[in-house]
């Protein structure tokens, strides 16, 4: 916060003139920027809808209670589905995803020119796109199913899990390598002696940590017909059976939360 | 000149553009010698003891083994000779999670092939030797105890059998007692000269403190800015030469107080 | 001497408790795997697909469809910022009732509950019930991200004025500062740094979600990708793919960028 000094008077300002004017230039630039944003997207509403929009609310609300208890009976297959999509697409992850964070990690990377650069960008890809167009993708190569989505889940999970895991093997204590490497331990045996036990805790809490948010991920993927749980959604909004959609909701929250709940148990346990 | 266990000749180190860490060092070591390493921070100690198992990779000079020309070695070469060269070290480098044993028995890695060690089969000679060493450094009760939750003085008597499960022809120590309160520092250094006395184990010990240096071991090598400035007996360490190491100071100071101390502290503690 | 004999500890020592779980995870894996009903014959036909979308990774087509990935793009970017701005104007008094050491406890409550429901849900559940709502379109995409970014943002903020340092604000009230001038003097200069912080990365996330909603009908780039592989228009797909993982990485890189600078 700088002192002028104007006719012999210190003056005290916040800032100098020109970061004033910066300042000012830049919040002008968000502002012009939000109102064509802005624009574009008033030209593509269509406002009588909008206008409707309590009345339409009420009326959603109003067929989402009371929620289709019946339906629950029907929903027991896809929740299960949904479990397994989650669980098999976090293990298939972990087992591409360990390999790959010890090629990737500065330390523990084998001296081949470019192999470090590969693994970044497969971890970089894997993470960039959401596992919902994974599914997408999926969907239309294998056909819909179950399957489609446990390779979604892996496939968005590969990037990240391999993100975090390499992080923690490169943040990992140097000494204990030294110390294996001097015994005359191959690199290998280094690699299991010295660094693996120091990153199992972050290895075990990445993995829950995956799983609670795959959870989540593999509620919606049936959207696009990837099975579990989104299936019947979709099913549900397109034939307007907004009491069911209330009942799916319902089962996803308790779904959630509940491996919200084991997640934050087990990473408390192993920290 | 003799032709000693270990020889190190025109030894030099430099990292990157920086000035020589080691220069034109050589000496050589006999069966069963055990000698003290001194000199002030950066004197390049370190560096001297971690090119000897190329740890750290000279920049030019050779050091032999026996008949084994360190210098020369491919990298399956090298690790066959790591495995006959024992280090200690500052912090302990105990792999924090794993069990005292296991920690032992990362000492024979350089013996069993991949499998074997992730599964922990070891050879029964193995388990055998461990527990002999285990009982050596009074430990034995702290088989299944995890590193991590030692004191600073077993961590380190797990550091010095981890190097002896190699049964090496060698010793590097680096700063063995840097991280320990003093009482602890005089059993560890009186146990490792044990140890190597017992066994005719040739050993650099690389340590600053000087009255440590000067009661356990009969030869010193002063380094000062990577040059040897003294090669000689501990006894003949006097002011002068201490001068030519460290720098001008009041050497009186301290010493005295710490050679009127008990040689019958036990190694156990608490 | 008898042969002393060393195995590792197991991690669970209760031989009970360890088999049981052991066996209790084999049956699930043999429960889970044994439940996949695969279509074999549909996945082998799908692998000379998945070789051509493969192959269109290479051979991308930004011009055949130019138009409609331009107008999904500008749809997503606008959706982006807009939503980013009014979650984020919304957010800020969400995150003061929702910090225990500011608001009284029915505030507390009611903020803490809206921040619990927003983040519960995927924004592409949310999205059905907006396109419901609102019609197709855009709008319903804004709606969207800005209900899911209020409670990003109100989470992480409110965290941190609960970790503020007492201290200063106790000095601004004892200096006859009103609720507002304690907002303004206290709490912001501390929380404003963070703020951008956190708005940065949900722009980051807005946009990435952006690219997914439309497949519900809230607009955005998912529309024209889904699209495309409705039609099995590969190199077209594949187009969008790329310029994603490139928006991503750009937004990435330009939102690590300032919040290195904040700091």
């Amino acid at each position: 916060m700088p002192v002028i000094h104007a006719n012999g008077q210190p003056l005290w300002r916040q800032r100098t003139p020109r970061a004033v004017l910066l300042a000012w230039l830049g919040w002008f630039a968000v502002v012009a920027l939000l109102a064509l944003s802005w624009q574009f997207i008033s030209e593509r509403t269509i406002w009588i809808f909008v206008t409707d929009a309590p009345r339409q609310g009420a009326d959603l609300l109003s067929r989402m209670v009371p929620p289709d208890w019946a339906y629950t009976g029907t929903l027991w297959r896809p929740l299960w589905d949904t479990l397994n999509i989650a669980t098999l697409g976090t293990l298939l992850a972990l087992v591409v995803a360990t390999p790959l964070a010890f090629l990737a990690a500065r330390n523990t990377t084998p001296a081949i020119p470019g192999l470090r650069a590969v693994a970044l960008l497969v971890i970089v890809s894997s993470r960039s796109i959401n596992s919902l167009i994974w599914a997408l993708l999926l969907v239309m190569i294998l056909g819909p199913g179950v399957l489609a989505g446990i390779i979604a889940i892996a496939l968005r999970s590969i990037g990240f899990i391999g993100k975090l895991l390499y992080e923690a093997i490169e943040e990992s204590d140097a000494k204990p390598v030294e110390a294996i490497v001097a015994t005359g331990a191959s690199p290998a045996q280094m690699r299991l002696y010295a660094i693996v036990p120091q990153i199992m805790p972050a290895f075990a809490g990445i993995s829950v940590y995956r799983w609670d948010i795959n959870i989540r991920e593999a509620t919606i993927l049936g959207l696009v017909g990837a099975g579990g749980i989104g299936l019947e959604l979709m099913a549900s909004v397109n034939v307007l059976a907004w009491g069911r959609v209330s009942m799916i909701f319902l089962l996803i929250l308790a779904t959630v939360l509940a491996s919200e709940w084991v997640s934050a148990r087990v990473r408390a346990a192993v920290t | 000149m003799s032709l000693g266990l270990l020889r190190i000749e025109g030894l030099s180190k430099r990292y990157g553009k920086d000035a020589l860490a080691l220069d034109d060092v050589s000496f050589s070591l006999d069966a069963g010698e055990v000698i003290a390493l001194i000199g002030p921070s950066g004197a390049g100690k370190s560096t001297l003891i971690r090119c000897i198992n190329r740890l750290v990779e000279p920049t030019a000079g050779r050091i032999w083994l026996g008949d084994t020309e360190l210098t020369s070695l491919d990298r399956r070469s090298l690790r066959q000779a790591r495995r006959r060269i024992g280090m200690i070290f500052q912090e302990f480098a105990l792999v924090e999670r794993l069990s005292v044993m296991e920690n032992l028995l990362s000492g024979r890695l350089g013996y069993v092939g991949f499998w074997r060690a992730a599964l922990r089969r070891f050879p029964q000679a193995d388990i055998e030797r461990a527990f002999d060493l285990l009982d050596q450094v009074e430990l034995g009760a702290m088989v299944d105890r995890r590193a991590d939750a030692l004191s600073g003085g077993q961590r380190q008597r797990v550091g010095i059998a981890r190097a002896l499960m190699q049964t090496p022809d060698l010793l590097l120590v680096d700063e063995p007692t840097a991280s320990l309160d003093p009482r602890t520092s005089r059993q560890i250094m009186r146990l490792i000269t044990r140890l190597c006395g017992e066994r005719g184990l040739p050993a650099i010990i690389n340590i600053h403190d000087v009255p440590l240096a000067r009661r356990y071991c009969q030869r010193v090598i002063g380094l000062r800015s990577g040059r040897i400035v003294y090669d000689g007996p501990a006894t003949a360490l006097d002011d002068a030469v201490l001068t030519e190491i460290y720098g001008a100071e009041d050497w009186d100071t301290g010493t005295a107080q710490a050679e009127a101390s008990d040689d019958d502290v036990a190694v156990t503690e608490a | 001497m008898s042969v002393r004999v060393w195995h590792r500890p197991p991690m669970i020592a209760d031989p009970r408790l360890r088999w049981g779980l052991s066996l209790a995870v084999l049956v699930y894996l043999f429960l889970a795997v044994g439940s996949l009903e695969v279509n074999w014959q549909r996945v082998a036909e799908g692998l000379e697909r998945g070789a051509a979308f493969a192959a269109a990774l290479f051979t991308p087509d930004f011009s055949s469809r130019g138009a409609d990935i331009l107008e999904g793009f500008l749809e997503s970017l606008a959706m982006t910022f807009v939503s980013t701005t009014i979650g984020l104007l919304l957010a800020v008094p969400v995150a003061v009732g929702a910090a225990r050491n500011l608001s009284p406890l029915p505030v507390y409550l009611i903020c803490r509950g809206f921040i619990a429901i927003s983040r519960s849900f995927q924004e592409i559940i949310i999205a059905i019930l907006f396109v419901a709502m609102l019609g197709f379109g855009p709008l319903a995409g804004v709606a969207t991200l800005a209900f899911a970014s209020i409670g990003f943002i109100a989470k992480l903020l409110a965290e941190d004025i609960e970790a503020m340092d007492p201290k200063p604000l106790e000095a601004i009230r004892a200096t006859g500062g009103s609720a507002t001038q304690t907002l303004h003097w206290g709490v912001m200069p501390v929380v404003l740094p963070r703020l951008v912080g956190v708005s940065m990365y949900r722009l980051d996330i807005n946009f990435r979600e952006s690219a997914i909603i439309g497949i519900v009908g809230a607009g955005g780039i998912g529309a024209t990708l889904n699209t495309a592989f409705d039609r099995y228009e590969y190199d077209t797909a594949a187009a969008i793919l790329l310029l994603i993982i490139a928006i991503v990485l750009l937004s990435e890189y330009v939102s690590g960028f300032i919040r290195g600078r904040l700091r």
